[in-house]
């Protein structure tokens, strides 16, 4: 794999060239009026040249979606959300957004400073509206040709409709219903684009994937759709996200993931989500509705979701397994950090079906300022589910004393040959601590990244190298100003 | 190297705990604080390291040819002082060599010397253990998770070392020590004695005083200081306990 040095020269080089592949520079003129009914489907599916079958099963998604209601169990507390005051396809507009790095929160370009973000980058993540959109799907397309030659199909949703429609219809939909919940059903009714791939039996995808080559506009992220496939013996590492704070004016974001792994397959899906969280006051700030699956259809097939998560004002997400073949395995490593008044309800299902199934949950919750954090997990073992294995490990983290851990785990067994474990904790950083590493000569600043940092040590050693090197460096910055 | 004077200091209570002490260490020498409990001793040596929670009233610290009390805890700590803890705190998941290479280059970085990178730093790790015979055991664990209390005075003391401090500051570092372990750390604070550097042990025994041989005893009660005298001091407290004190307390 190329070296992200590389992968930012080439980043930079293709920017300076216009986009000359595929739909979005159709779009550019193109929105629908704000508001929902059949017709925005309707527009949105035309707009992107789709065949009459995912049409209806957009239609039938958005039926469901009319008859259902947002959860109300979760804790957190949402302004109401005006669905028909939204515009579900909107290309990116020039005029909207901040003109310059001038006018946008100075803060975030601090955060950018901190984490090293190139110059070249810093205003297309800010959303300023420039010229030489950080474009990296072209960046994506020479990594498609290498990974084309092997039979790893690695490309957007939109074009893997066109190019391999078989795969995409056997599958979409089929770890997360159109009806599933009342955000996966919006999702699948308006998604905009989103990641697909497939890796053909036996084989070993040699890079790590990564959505930083593939988002191609900021913009686009807004009702995300992702697909991966691992046929019998394959493996694959996925990326999502970046550790840049990404600026987006679409507050309201409903992204839907599905992972199938089939016989002696592997998926890793690693996320650092790290949208904009609002400002210290709380305004402004993304909702984020995400649901993410993954079944292990066939026997030994394995999922792991590792995740960090330290953006958005709201999170709401419980990427979950499905453990269908016999002797799978699922894992969930998550760091989740609310700082200021951000809310996370966060955690994970595992759902145990076939025999000698196992599980593992490993969740570091750590709230800072008014922020306030909630784990929220099922580890359900169905009758046929012999022999089934969890432990999970809870642990929650309070800096300061205005913020808030919880830890919401459901448990349900129904077979007596379960073995399921839980174990909880709730910390504080103590005073002592910090004055411990502050009296070896470490700045208060640094003295907290290495205690919270400790702290998550379990699930960052699970993320990639590169990734993880990044995400400590995020967690100092996401807590910055938390201590007095 | 360390001059306090007339210092008063009072806890988040109101409750005023030093009522005017007066102490001169010179770079070189090794002084000793002994005291009966709640004399006064762990809040001296908290004042002097920054610890959060005092509020000094009267008085004043000159460390080193400044004045010591407006320095933060960690810019303290990156001048030269040291504290070495009667409770050496937990920080699980961090790594003991990871926490002491961050520390030893923040100092270092504040003294105008470059980083040591991994290899230097095991290299300097290896000498230092040597120097001071003790085991490399605990160097990957988690900063004092799980140790015994032996093994995180030992800890302290291989901080101190590497650190290489102008004031090191030893809090009942004998406390809850048997006697091999007692032996080990006392050796390893003889063997940081140096010209360059005062040392101020604080012990409620006169045990400690068998293994390290100060210049200077002082007896602390009731937040000031009533006795000092040579190392003799210790003989007569030991045969006569803290009772001695009497009307002088």
């Amino acid at each position: 794999m190329t070296s992200p040095d590389d992968s930012l020269e080439t980043v930079r080089a293709v920017t300076s060239e216009t986009y000359k592949y595929g739909f979005v520079t159709d779009i550019e003129s193109d929105s629908a009026p704000p508001g929902l009914d059949e017709d925005t489907v309707r527009f949105i599916s035309a707009k992107k040249g789709e065949p009459q079958w995912l049409l209806d099963w957009r239609l039938q998604a958005f039926r469901h979606w009319q008859k259902m209601e947002g959860p109300q169990w979760a804790k957190l507390r949402i302004a109401p959300i005006d669905y028909q005051a939204a515009s579900y396809y909107s290309a990116p507009k020039n005029d909207s957004g901040p003109k310059s790095l001038d006018e946008v929160d100075p803060e975030l370009l601090k955060t950018y400073e901190k984490l090293g973000i190139p110059l070249s980058e810093r205003a297309a993540l800010a959303g300023v509206a420039v010229d030489a959109v950080f474009d990296s799907v072209s960046v994506a397309t020479t990594f498609k040709a290498k990974l084309g030659e092997l039979g790893i199909i690695f490309c957007s949703f939109g074009e893997a409709v066109r190019e391999h429609p078989d795969l995409v219809r056997k599958y979409l939909g089929s770890v997360v219903p159109q009806g599933d919940n009342f955000f996966a059903a919006l999702n699948s009714a308006v998604f905009s684009d989103g990641s697909f791939v497939y890796v053909p039996p036996g084989l070993r995808c040699p890079m790590e994937l990564s959505t930083y080559f593939r988002i191609n506009a900021a913009k686009s992220g807004q009702f995300e759709r992702t697909l991966i496939i691992c046929d019998k013996g394959s493996y694959v590492s996925y990326l999502e996200g970046c550790t840049a704070p990404m600026r987006d004016e679409n507050q309201l974001h409903a992204a839907v993931v599905e992972l199938i792994a089939l016989e002696d397959a592997e998926i890793k899906y690693s996320t650092v989500q790290n949208w904009y969280p609002g400002d210290a006051e709380g305004r402004g700030g993304i909702y984020n509705f995400v649901t993410k699956r993954g079944a292990c259809r066939g026997d030994r097939a394995k999922i792991s979701w590792t995740q960090v998560e330290t953006g958005s004002a709201i999170t709401w997400k419980y990427p979950s397994c499905i453990l269908e073949g016999d002797n799978s395995v699922g894992e969930f490593y998550s760091v989740a950090i609310t700082n200021n008044l951000q809310q996370a309800d966060t955690g994970t299902k595992m759902i145990h079906l076939g025999r000698n199934t196992s599980s593992t949950i490993i969740s570091k919750g750590i709230s800072a300022g008014r922020g306030q954090n909630t784990y929220r997990g099922l580890v359900r073992v169905q009758p046929k589910a012999q022999n089934a294995r969890n432990y999970t490990q809870c642990d929650s983290l309070l800096i300061g004393d205005r913020c808030g851990a919880h830890t919401v785990p459901y448990i349900e067994v129904r077979n007596p040959s379960a073995r399921v474990e839980h174990e909880a904790t709730t910390s504080k950083i103590s005073d002592d601590q910090m004055f411990y590493c502050q009296q070896r000569g470490l700045s208060k600043e640094d003295a907290l990244s290495l205690i919270v940092n400790g702290f998550c040590r379990e699930v960052l050693k699970e993320l990639p190298m590169e990734f993880a090197v990044e995400a400590q460096k995020l967690l100092a910055v996401s807590l910055e100003g938390s201590v007095g | 190297m360390l001059e306090i004077k007339n210092l008063h200091a009072k806890i988040a209570d109101g409750r005023e705990i030093l009522k005017g002490i007066d102490l001169s260490v010179k770079a070189g020498e090794v002084h000793a604080i002994m005291g009966p409990n709640g004399s006064g001793k762990s809040t001296l040596a908290g004042i002097l390291a920054g610890r959060p929670g005092y509020e000094v009233t009267e008085g004043s610290v000159t460390y080193d040819g400044r004045d010591l009390l407006p320095l933060a805890a960690d810019e303290r700590a990156r001048e030269g002082v040291f504290l070495a803890f009667q409770y050496p705190v937990e920080i699980p998941g961090v790594n003991n060599m990871y926490f002491l290479r961050d520390a030893l280059n923040a100092v270092r970085r504040h003294r105008g010397q470059p980083d040591l990178d991994a290899g230097q730093f095991l290299k300097a790790v290896r000498a230092k253990l040597k120097e001071l015979e003790i085991s490399d055991d605990l160097l990957q664990r988690g900063v004092n998770v799980g140790f015994s209390g032996g093994e995180k005075k030992r800890n302290e003391i291989f901080q101190m070392a590497m650190l290489e401090p102008k004031l090191a500051l030893l809090d009942e570092t004998d406390s809850g020590l048997d006697i091999d372990a007692l032996r080990l750390v006392s050796n390893g604070i003889n063997k940081l004695r140096s010209p360059q550097r005062a040392m101020v042990l604080i012990t409620h025994y006169q045990r400690l005083l068998d293994y390290v041989e100060p210049d200077r005893i002082h007896v602390l009660s009731q937040g000031k200081i009533v006795m000092s005298g040579d190392k003799s001091l210790a003989a007569e407290l030991e045969k006569h306990g803290y009772a001695m004190l009497g009307d002088a307390a």
